[in-house]
């Protein structure tokens, strides 16, 4: 039973990671706490959901050899091909919401502001979507998946996939931020705005590729979660304090501490049910949250500048 | 004297429109000289060198590098025009590498020029090279300052904007530091410089201002300067700070 619990917390953490990358990438280099990142994991989700059920028409036109399953998985190329077009949707989504709303406080406006500004954002995308679609749950796929047994745990196939694709994903950040010129800038602007810009680095470009990894990043997120639970209007709302917890946790602006971060928060969310009623799950994230800044305020891999 | 690299003229700037800090400064930097600018605190000195750099609005007034407006030119965009700037304080990425800390100073630079502009810095301060790979925060102080330096000699800039270099160094690191700046200048980088240890950077310098008030007070030959008797006197702003500008 623990063995199963760490397992589906690392699942789970898995999730959270991804999200949280973005948001502690945002949160360092745009200087504030983004409410409404959690809302573009919901974006991208629903986003997959609709470019999914185009592929599954047109696969239809072309003989069915598209939207299939692949293997064990209970989902086929069109939820992958989706998931790329939904990361750059909501990457695009995201570009506009800082042109329309952030970019027009940033410099100007306090910090608390912007932290506001991306709660009536966040309200505004939530509702978009409840609009469009309603408050019932979508899937992405009603193939039926049997649960293989690894040793002493049971996984799903699309959980494994889940964590592998997140695996990966981690990798090339890793790779993107420390061999990039791109990267490298990204971790200059973080660090201190004003020097990069007076070193050449033209801090609203770095700005701008900020919102497309941290956005894409959210919308890949949301449909790996989408593909373990369910869809729903609420899916990114119910993911905020997890995230946040994680990108506390593991240190503003740090990738690692934000993997970790998440696999930290995935796991105390499934073994604490062992040990507390399964509804104070959700309290788990605060209780981090209040650790982590009483002991270590900068979080487990927070930088020393 | 050549034509000048760096010509300010009637600068007035500040960080509120509505209350600038400079009211008219002038000044020239030439083709591989070292000019420092003295005066008290709140003088505005750094806000002089700011607005030279891009990053402070200058409301009225123009600067001009060889011959060129580059008044209020997006900062970001003035090293690949030749100006580099050092800032005081927190003057390295602490965060990255000694490497990564060149590879941003590079930002201007062609790609495929990047490697060459690095083994020249690289050069210049054989001890960076030796710890390129290692955090800059857990360089000594006076490493940091050459890592500034090698950063802002990336782009191979014709002048050199220094905001107290020396500041927290201990004097025998404060003097390599100052040896350095005047390398610079053989080299045929122009150097526009702020210190608060004003004759020790005199020393060093071929020519220097003294500001007060935001105003121009003194300029000349450095070494007329440092013997100039009034020199503390109007540091410590006892000068009538309106009165026009005086030779040394």
């Amino acid at each position: 039973m623990f063995l199963q619990h760490v397992a589906d917390g690392i699942l789970s953490g898995a999730i959270i990671s991804l999200g949280a990358i973005g948001l502690t990438l945002t949160m360092r280099i745009l200087r504030f706490a983004n409410f409404a990142h959690s809302e573009l994991l919901t974006w991208g989700a629903y986003s997959a959901l609709v470019f999914v059920g185009f592929f599954m028409a047109m696969d239809e036109l072309i003989g069915g050899a598209f939207g299939g399953p692949i293997g064990p998985l209970s989902f086929g190329w069109a939820l992958l091909v989706a998931a790329v077009l939904a990361g750059c949707l909501t990457a695009a989504v995201a570009l506009l919401l800082d042109r329309l709303v952030f970019a027009r406080l940033r410099g100007h406006a306090g910090h608390m502001t912007l932290v506001f500004a991306s709660f009536g954002v966040a309200l505004l995308v939530r509702n978009v979507i409840l609009m469009g679609f309603g408050p019932d749950p979508f899937y992405y796929s009603n193939e039926l998946q049997i649960a293989v047994r690894v040793g002493a745990v049971r996984v799903m196939p699309d959980q494994v996939f889940v964590l592998g694709l997140t695996a990966v994903l981690v990798v090339v950040l890793h790779l993107f931020m420390t061999r990039s010129r791109t990267g490298v800038h990204m971790r200059a602007v973080a660090e201190n705005p004003s020097l990069a810009r007076a070193s050449g680095v033209d801090v609203d470009a770095i700005v701008r590729w900020t919102w497309i990894i941290g956005a894409s990043g959210a919308a890949v997120a949301g449909v790996l979660y989408g593909l373990t639970v369910q869809l729903r209007p609420e899916l990114g709302f119910s993911l905020i304090l997890p995230l946040f917890a994680a990108a506390i946790l593991g240190g503003t602006g740090s990738l690692y501490g934000a993997v970790i971060g998440g696999l930290v928060v995935g796991l105390s969310e499934n073994l604490s049910v062992m040990v507390i009623p399964s509804s104070y799950k959700p309290a788990v994230p605060f209780l981090l949250i209040l650790a982590v800044l009483y002991f270590r305020p900068r979080g487990l891999f927070g930088e020393p500048r | 004297m050549s034509a000048a690299l760096l010509r300010a003229e009637g600068v007035i700037a500040g960080y509120r429109p509505d209350s600038p800090i400079l009211h008219g400064v002038s000044i020239e930097v030439h083709p591989g000289e070292v000019v420092t600018i003295i005066g008290p605190n709140g003088a505005g000195k750094s806000t002089l060198v700011k607005a030279i750099a891009g990053l402070v609005t200058v409301s009225v007034g123009s600067v001009r590098l060889a011959g060129s407006e580059i008044a209020n030119l997006p900062a970001h965009r003035l090293p690949a025009r030749g100006v580099a700037y050092v800032p005081q304080t927190e003057n390295v990425f602490g965060s990255l590498t000694v490497h990564e800390n060149l590879r941003v100073g590079a930002a201007s630079v062609p790609r495929r020029a990047a490697a060459a502009r690095f083994d020249a810095a690289y050069a210049v301060f054989p001890v960076l090279r030796e710890r390129r790979d290692e955090k800059a925060h857990v360089l000594s102080g006076g490493q940091r300052q050459m890592l500034a330096l090698a950063r802002a000699l990336v782009p191979e800039p014709e002048l050199i904007l220094l905001d107290e270099p020396t500041a927290g160094l201990a004097p025998r690191v404060a003097v390599e530091v100052l040896d350095l700046v005047r390398g610079l200048a053989a080299r045929g980088v122009a150097v526009l410089m702020i210190e608060q240890n004003a004759r020790a950077a005199l020393g060093v310098s071929d020519r220097g201002y003294v500001l007060v008030e935001g105003r121009n007070r003194l300029q000349g030959e450095a070494a007329e300067l440092a013997a100039n008797a009034d020199l503390g006197a109007v540091f410590l702003g006892r000068r009538r700070a309106d009165a026009a500008p005086e030779r040394a």
